[in-house]
């Protein structure tokens, strides 16, 4: 599915393309498709970002632009 | 990374430095009590080193690395670190990201699953650390998170065969009862400043309530981690004040954290401190405390960049290895081969008393 918000800071995409929000060794935040906060796993080799209604978005195993 | 935020940085210093000639001087007296007497430095002698001007950090951080193995020895301790539970917490840290009290962008998790802790210890494990600490963003324990707690240590020491810590705030003389019976072999909790900087950064909660919970800890026969966070605007003088405190609470650890402001905290636009400014403080904290096991912690990677090995002889004898509560940590597989080619040997440390 296409993402509709930045993940990094929730920012709807069709106001915020460039990403400047992207902060160094941050996971990512939000949901790409409903803009709500991720619960995000944090352990010692890796992450995982779930949504409540999308279910799991990002882990440490794939490259996140 | 060309789409990070620009993060500022501290640069004025804001006391008179030394000049070379009396900065030489004061390193080689501080050498001279260290090395050859054997004997702490005093508040007013620890004072008097800070002010080395930049071109003689790297001849106060040689010196603190020569502390360093006098005291403690080559070995470096590994601990992997995991928020078991995140987020929502009632104090106001100003620093934290975890704090319901701002707006922030990291969502409140529950106690994770059995497996969840079980799974990240076996991970810290594999990487070579003899350290995990359970980590819980609260202000201290009710019953239900006690239970909790007293079931997983001793399961995590007996499936994965690796030391436990836990930080859970603050704590009750029974609960320190509670959590040395079970097997916590070291509770974490940091003073994270001076006492006369604290209500510039907590008003939920007071220093002196954290400077009891580090005194029950080590009552109860705990070893105490204790932990700084440097960079939210605290003096030099406060710095040195929060070493003299340290030493009243007498911590086998010392993690060293650098404040890395976090969106939606009060400190989100505080500025970063300067890669050697750090390295400067590093090597004070050893020479302040010769014998701790002084672990490099959350920020340095965005603090220090290139520098991260500087701080390995500079006075660190530990690392958090891989990520941290919220945020990630750089490649442990990098960190590995710092120690590698440093010739450190990894391993177990405990406080030389």
């Amino acid at each position: 599915m296409e993402a509709t918000y930045c993940h990094w800071c929730g920012t709807a995409l069709a106001e915020h393309s460039d990403r400047q929000c992207r902060r160094e060794l941050d996971p990512p935040r939000f949901c790409p498709q409903c803009g709500r906060r991720l619960r995000v796993k944090v352990h010692t080799a890796g992450f995982e970002a779930e949504c409540k209604n999308h279910g799991l978005q990002f882990t440490a195993d794939q490259s996140i632009d | 990374m060309a789409d990070v935020p620009v993060m500022f940085r501290s640069t004025t210093p804001e006391r008179p430095r030394l000049s070379s000639a009396e900065a030489r001087e004061a390193i080689q007296n501080a050498a001279r009590a260290l090395l050859d007497e054997k004997r702490q430095l005093t508040l007013a002698e620890l004072d008097a080193l800070a002010d080395v001007p930049d071109a003689s950090v790297p001849a106060l951080a040689a010196l603190a690395h020569e502390v360093r193995l006098e005291w403690c020895g080559d070995t470096v301790e590994v601990e992997g670190i995991l928020s078991a539970k995140t987020g929502g917490c009632p104090e106001d840290c100003h620093f934290c990201s975890q704090s319901a009290k701002f707006e922030s962008p990291v969502q409140a998790t529950p106690f994770l699953d059995t497996a969840d802790v079980l799974a990240a210890a076996q991970e810290t494990k594999a990487l070579g650390a003899t350290e995990f600490c359970i980590v819980l963003a609260i202000r201290g324990p009710d019953e239900r998170t006690m239970d909790r707690i007293c079931e997983l240590v001793p399961l995590i020491e007996k499936e994965v065969g690796i030391n436990v810590a836990v930080s859970a705030g603050i704590i009750t003389e029974e609960q320190a009862k509670r959590f040395a019976e079970v097997g916590v072999h070291r509770y974490n909790h940091n003073l994270e400043t001076a006492e006369s900087f604290f209500d510039q950064v907590v008003t939920t909660h007071s220093w002196a309530e954290r400077f009891e919970t580090c005194q029950l800890v080590r009552a109860h026969n705990m070893e105490l981690c204790c932990g700084v966070l440097l960079g939210m605007g605290e003096t030099y003088e406060q710095r040195i004040e929060l070493i003299g405190q340290l030493r009243a609470v007498e911590p086998a650890e010392v993690p060293v954290n650098f404040l890395n402001p976090r969106p939606g905290t009060p400190f989100a636009s505080r500025p970063l401190i300067e890669p050697l400014e750090a390295i400067r403080w590093i090597a004070m904290f050893r020479l302040g405390l010769p014998s701790v096991i002084l672990r490099y912690a959350g920020g340095r990677e965005v603090t220090l960049r290139e520098l991260q090995a500087l701080g390995l002889t500079a006075g660190i004898n530990a690392l958090i290895v891989g990520n941290y509560l919220t945020t990630l940590g750089r490649s442990p597989d990098e960190d590995l081969q710092m120690l590698q080619d440093l010739q450190m040997p990894i391993g177990a440390l405990s406080k030389v008393l």
